[in-house]
């Protein structure tokens, strides 16, 4: 194992029961500081709740895990605090103004007056919204709700960011700036952790890993991936890995 | 078989469809490309009788939507985006359910729906909302093919379902269109686009194109080269800088160019080398579909700005 | 008629499927009597009195006696002087003063003798309350020396309890409780089965089967029709068996008025359905657009007669009001159509005016 320096993500035979069912069956993976990770898998493979449990929002039935240097059992509200959390359905509140928006998630993770100010005012610019900071979010297009989550997301500076299928339903070209802003966090030492449907973008990820069956069945480059099965696209190899998966019921 | 001729839909000052026409041959596997709030549902909402449009009209086998608007509701099998059955209901029940309002019974028409159903039938005392998204998506389409429509309306069936599921889903509309049956279907996905017969491409309220996918590729107007072996991010900002090469967009791990009918691979590798890339290897393409998507879009200033 | 009953087989699906709606159908309206009947009890037990009696005599000792002797009353001070009283309400020791003026006793032969009830009014229901025991007490002390040839019926109280002479509150909330009952089984669970099939989605597969809208309404709010029948008795059963209340009037006409205002509430829920879009609105519209006004204006809890006049104009509209008058007419009083007829014709033009519009608004199509 690496030093924990290196790695803001490290989970060890990480399992989720729920009853009889084991939702998320002993994985163990290492995330990178920095590093963009694909968490893939068929829907009820166990993505979600293997999600939950990285977020500190439930508890692990049994194995070890150290989220952003804090340990999963002992410490959930650390992590809270050190993670940032986006989805397909986190669409920011549509009766408040972008500005609103901003100061209120920035608020509640504890920054202070003049640094929200400040921020506010950089976030803004950086997404081209100044002419919109006073309209409400539920006038902005779809895409342009999800980049500005996604930059509230990231406003506490967070160790590590979750965004679960952050793009769906995002025309393509708004999908590639977003995943542009996903490069330059991950540039300034944001590990992100990413799920989406669209598997093209599997191929941006540093790393992939793929969830069949509550097991992680397999973890590496895309192109190493690629390479394993001897299959065109990431598309092909996801298609191979999931099409045996037992719970498609 | 269907025919939308000049269609408008505004939500207030939104206009959510603007002038659109298309028409839809008997026996056709149609797919409305686009995507969240390019007027997809909108345009599927006025086919099916569900809502009125502002202006325009739309026939279904020579009968107008508004005025025999009976005659659409007893032939159309229709799977509204946001469906999701009656989780409170078995498999059965749900089936048998939308049978009886649509004056059948299962046995009727149990051929039609045979290949689809019988994957279902280990689970027909389950509840709806316990079934898993691909299985939840059969039993949709069986529900709204219970009545044998004419024509089958599927607005975005695939949306957030994964990608094994929506490949068994696509299969399903292929043996159906081979039994005859009419298909219009809504997708955000680009690469299910190819499994279509044709397409129209929509992007906010306004076609794009419509053709045939190979159509669509053929009338690419530009030069596509592809870029291998850089890193991605530092390689796009390169070419975003130079305005010959700006629309310039990632595809896993290549990027696509799109250059007009001058530029030379050459002259793209030296863009790239003059932005500190080394190696870069440059090639000339085909597009896909989500390529002569982005680059009608750029061409038609159709990129979603929050200047709308 | 086959697509009806199947749509109808799939609304009891719903409802019996559905824990909570359940427990609102049949858990609630047994929580609410008995809630009615046990804890929020209006019966009044040894409340504290004091008597400031300006006329000693026969009649006057006689009447003191006879109230503080009652179980409503007990006597916790005799009051000398009008600062005495003053001094009592302000130190909360007691709730009531009864005056009897000088003269009394010569008044009480000559016919116009007077009491004065002088109660806490912090506490405005207590003081109703008390008065109105007070009142009923001095009443049937007057009756009985009627018949002692005595004249003292002049002595005039300001409110009569005719029905319901002991103030028996079973009698007063039941009928209240079946009205609010009928109301939000009918209006709310209606409505908010309505919306919950917009939030899924498959309302629009409803609008474009060949179900008529006329089909798809009438399905709807028949299973709760049927359900809120079954309510209203097993209502009136537990109000017979554990309170007492018994039906004094012809239960059949008391079921058709039932059914009367069911339909108006039904009619109602269609509507708030029109008009809402999610299950969350069309529960806010049932309970702060239907609940509150019956509870608070109908009559069930504060009478009418004593509302500000703009109030009790509003009150004029709120169905609950002229059903409230029909069933404690039929359940207490046990008086039949010849006097509520007036009543009924009320109810059944809202009926038809909120059925008609809720139809007519009910689309083919989305928004």
């Amino acid at each position: 194992m690496l030093k924990p320096a290196e790695h803001t993500i490290t989970a060890k035979n990480l399992t989720k029961t729920f009853g009889d069912f084991t939702a998320v069956d002993a994985i163990t993976f290492e995330v990178k500081k920095g590093e963009i990770f694909g968490f893939l898998g068929a829907n009820g493979a166990g993505k979600t709740t293997a999600i939950k449990m990285l977020c500190g929002l439930s508890s692990p039935s049994s194995g070890e895990a150290n989220i952003a240097g804090f340990d999963i059992y002992k410490q959930p509200e650390d992590i809270k605090k050190n993670i940032g959390y986006m989805s397909q359905h986190f669409s920011l509140y549509g009766d408040l103004t972008v500005e609103e928006n901003i100061r209120f998630y920035a608020g509640i993770y504890g920054l202070k007056s003049t640094e929200i100010k400040e921020r506010s005012v950089a976030l803004i610019k950086e997404l081209g919204l100044e002419n919109y900071a006073k309209r409400f979010v539920a006038e902005l297009p779809l895409g342009w709700k999800q980049k500005l989550a996604f930059s509230i997301a990231i406003i506490h500076n967070p160790k590590i960011v979750f965004l679960d299928e952050p793009t769906s339903g995002v025309d393509p070209i708004t999908r590639r700036q977003f995943w542009g802003m996903i490069y330059s966090a991950a540039a300034k030492g944001i590990t992100v952790f990413v799920t989406t449907h669209y598997l093209d973008e599997a191929e941006y990820c540093d790393r992939v890993s793929i969830m069949v069956d509550g097991e992680m069945r397999d973890l590496d480059t895309p192109t190493a991936l690629r390479t394993k099965y001897n299959l065109p696209t990431m598309n092909d190899v996801f298609l191979h890995m999931a099409v045996r998966s037992k719970r498609s019921e | 078989m269907v025919e939308f001729h000049n269609i408008n839909k505004s939500y207030g000052e939104n206009e959510a469809v603007k002038d659109v026409s298309f028409s839809v041959g008997e026996g056709e596997l149609f797919g409305l490309i686009g995507p969240d709030g390019a007027g997809k549902s909108t345009l599927f909402r006025i086919l099916t009788t569900v809502l009125l449009a502002d202006s325009g009209n739309v026939l279904f086998n020579g009968k107008d939507v508004v005025a025999d608007y009976k005659y659409i509701r007893e032939n159309v099998g229709y799977m509204p985006g946001k469906f999701s059955l009656y989780q409170d209901l078995s498999v059965t029940e749900n089936l048998k359910f939308f049978a009886t309002i649509f004056n059948t019974t299962i046995d009727e028409n149990y051929e039609l729906i045979k290949d689809i159903y019988q994957q279902l039938e280990p689970f027909g005392n389950r509840k709806a909302g316990a079934l898993s998204g691909g299985m939840k998506q059969k039993l949709a389409l069986s529900c709204a093919l219970i009545h044998k429509p004419k024509v089958l309306v599927l607005d975005e069936p695939t949306f957030g379902v994964d990608a094994v599921s929506r490949k068994e889903f696509w299969d399903m509309l292929k043996s159906l269109k081979a039994k005859g049956v009419t298909i219009l279907v809504s997708t955000p996905y680009m690469d299910e686009a190819e499994l279509c017969d044709r397409i129209a491409l929509i992007q906010k309220g306004r076609i794009l194109d419509i053709n045939t996918p190979k159509g669509i590729v053929e009338q690419f107007e530009r030069q596509l080269f592809i870029v291998s072996n850089v890193a991605i991010y530092p390689a796009l900002q390169a070419l975003e800088n130079n305005p010959a090469t700006q629309n310039a967009y990632s595809f896993g791990q290549e990027i696509h160019v799109y250059a007009d009918e001058i530029t030379s691979a050459n002259a793209i590798k030296q863009v790239l080398e003059n932005g500190g890339l080394k190696n870069p290897e440059v090639s000339v393409g085909t597009p896909n579909i989500e390529d002569c998507f982005m680059d009608l879009m750029v061409r038609g200033n159709l990129e979603e700005s929050a200047h709308a | 008629m086959k697509q009806f009953l199947a749509f109808v087989r799939k609304e009891f699906y719903h409802i019996f499927r559905d824990k909570r709606t359940l427990m609102v159908l049949f858990g609630m309206p047994i929580a609410q009597l008995l809630l009615f009947g046990f804890a929020i009890t209006t019966e009044v037990n040894n409340a504290n009195i004091g008597i400031y009696n300006q006329s000693p005599g026969q009649f006057s000792n006689d009447l003191v006696q006879r109230m503080t002797g009652s179980d409503f009353f007990r006597l916790s001070a005799n009051i000398n002087s009008e600062a005495e009283m003053l001094e009592a309400f302000q130190t909360n020791k007691l709730k009531m003063v009864v005056v009897i003026p000088p003269k009394f006793e010569q008044n009480v032969t000559a016919g116009n003798a007077k009491i004065q009830l002088i109660a806490d009014g912090s506490d405005p229901n207590l003081a109703t309350i008390l008065t109105s025991s007070a009142e009923a007490v001095i009443m049937t002390w007057m009756k009985e020396r009627a018949g002692t040839n005595i004249q003292i019926e002049t002595i005039d109280p300001q409110v009569r309890w005719h029905y319901n002479p002991e103030l028996k509150s079973a009698e007063m909330f039941v009928p209240g409780v079946v009205t609010i009952i009928l109301m939000l089984v009918s209006a709310m669970l209606t409505s908010i089965s309505i919306t919950r099939e917009k939030e899924l989605g498959t309302i629009e597969i409803l609008y474009v089967s060949p179900l008529k809208p006329a089909v798809i309404i009438v399905g709807k709010v028949l299973p709760f029709a049927i359900l809120s029948i079954i309510n209203a008795i097993l209502i009136l059963l537990v109000a017979w068996l554990v309170f007492s209340v018994p039906v004094n009037g012809s239960v059949v006409l008391l079921l058709f008025e039932m059914l009367l205002f069911i339909m108006t509430s039904l009619g109602l829920g269609v509507l708030i359905s029109t008009v809402a879009d999610s299950q969350q609105t069309a529960l806010m519209l049932s309970l702060f657009g239907l609940m509150m006004p019956t509870i608070l204006l109908s009559g069930f809890i504060f009478p009418i007669a004593n509302m500000p006049l703009p109030l009790q104009v509003i009150s004029n509209i709120i169905p609950a009001k002229w059903f409230l008058i029909i069933i404690k007419n039929i359940m207490l009083k046990g008086i039949g159509m010849a006097y509520i007829w007036k009543e009924t014709l009320i109810l059944l033009g809202m009926t038809a005016f909120f059925i008609g519009v809720s139809v007519k608004k009910f689309k083919i199509r989305l928004q």
